[in-house]
Parts: structure tokens; sequence; C-alpha cells
């Protein structure tokens, strides 16, 4: 999978969209990310390795706890997402090209 | 001291069915009629993106509401060989008269189509914004809107086609 369909596919959930809103104000726990969240902690822990695998967030070991955070290199997601985006975007023109051009070739 | 980080720009190619004058037509005037939709940072639906024709001019989003949002400028107006837009929204996704990015487009004959060559360059002055952003932690990151946007997009992944 390319960098950009990993973060889609990461995005595409809920639920893990809810866990990296939560980390936005500083690096969490995931027992502190799964604090009255509807989802299990291993549930979350999963969620969380989703996310670490998009290039999102990354954690280390703070003595017996694992601690998360929005990966400070986020801006690959932001070019991944520029990359995305261009690709759709230039398909699509490619297409619009090919339908004026079909418009143009039909008997008036 | 926070590294520097340097993406790489992002190049594409593709070859259209047209030569390059009527490939510049549509890619500019025409913006409206392939931009997806989707993409848009206004509250109101997207009209259209509106290129203005003419080095100096304005590139925008125009809603259905009549508003405006700016979106960047068009640096240099090279019809039907090469476009140079200034892309200035930051990674939140807002517009950032200070913010400098370039997409270079260039049209060359190839055949009797086009090749369409764009690169988006110096991502990493967004980088420098959400550094920025991040060295203030109480402060407003860019995700929800990017968030938002990929969220968006997986919408319109999944179906809307209709």
């Amino acid at each position: 999978m390319t960098n950009a369909a990993r973060v889609f596919d990461a995005l595409h959930d809920t639920t893990r969209r809810t866990v990296l809103e939560r980390l936005r104000d500083g690096p969490k726990s995931v027992g502190e990310i799964a604090n009255d969240l509807p989802v299990s902690r291993p549930a979350v822990s999963q969620h969380l390795k989703v996310l670490k695998d998009a290039g999102l967030v990354n954690d280390r070991s703070e003595g017996t706890r694992r601690i998360y955070q929005i990966d400070p290199k986020g801006l690959g997601a932001m070019r991944a997402w520029l990359d995305q985006f261009w690709d759709s975007a230039l398909t699509a023109f490619a297409a619009e090209v090919e339908r004026d051009r079909k418009n143009e070739e039909e008997p008036k | 001291m926070t590294a520097q980080i340097r993406p790489a720009p992002v190049r594409k190619s593709i070859v259209v069915n047209a030569a390059p004058e009527r490939a510049f037509h549509i890619f500019t005037s025409g913006i409206g009629r392939w931009w997806p939709k989707t993409h848009k940072i206004g509250k109101a639906d997207l009209d259209r993106p509106v290129i203005e024709p003419h080095g100096g001019g304005r590139w925008y989003e125009l809603d259905v509401d009549g508003s405006e949002c700016e979106i960047g400028k068009v640096a240099a107006w090279e019809p039907p060989s090469r476009l140079l837009l200034i892309w200035q929204l930051t990674p939140e996704f807002t517009f950032d008269p200070g913010l400098v990015t370039e997409v270079e487009v260039t049209f060359t004959a190839d055949g009797a189509g086009t090749r369409v060559d764009l690169e988006h360059r110096y991502i990493e002055r967004m980088g420098e914004k959400a550094d920025a952003m991040r060295e203030s932690v109480s402060g407003p990151g860019g995700w929800p809107a990017l968030l938002q946007l990929y969220a968006d997009e997986t919408k319109s992944e999944k179906g809307d086609v209709a």
C-alpha cells in the first residue's frame, strides 16, 4: 500500500479519528486515550497500531506505560494527502478532456 | 532545535487526449468542470475554483452562496505551455498570504496529445507552519480540518458517484 492509501485507510474508521483527536493536546497513554471511549483498551491499542503504521502517531515507553503522540513528522501525512489529491485531480482533468473531445466530435 | 523536514515535491504526469492549447484551456478556464467538488475550503458548497487568466491574477474558490475563498495566485500565465500557481493554503486548509508554495504545470505536445507535468513544491514551508503550530501545545492543530478532508475523501470514494 502507498503511504497515502495507508493514511486514508487509517482514517476511514470513526474510532481511529477520535483516538487521533484525543492526541491533539499532547501525548497520552493508552489508558488515558481509552478512558470513556466505548471500546476496550486492547481495541484502542489495535487502532493505535494502525495509526502508527500509517505514520500518523508514534510511541515511546515510559516505565510500564506506552505513550502515544501525533507524529511530529505529520507533514508526511500532508504530503501524502497532496500526492493523492493531485492524482485524483489530474485523473478527473484527463477525463474531462476526453469528454470535451467526444462532445466536439458528435455531429450537431 | 526542531529538525527541518524537507519533503520531496509532489510530481505527477498524465497524458491527455488534446492539443496543448485545448489542454491548457480546460485546465484553467474549465477548472470548474473537473476539480473534485469535495476539495473545498469554504463553508458553503463549492461552485467552482477560478484561475484568473493573467500573471498576478487570483486563484480562488467560488461557493454556491456567492462567497469567495482565496486559494493563491497566478504567478505565470504562459499559454499553452506553462502555468505557475501559488498555493497558499496551510495544513489547516486556511489561506495564509505569508505561505508560498508553488504548483507548476507544463503542457508538452506528445504525439496527438499533451503530456501534463505537475509539480507541487516547497511543501516544507507548510512544515514550518506546522512546526510553529505544534510548538504551541494549546494552539489549534492542523488536524481537524485535515481529518475532515480525509473523511470527505473517504465518503466520496465510497459513493456519491450517482
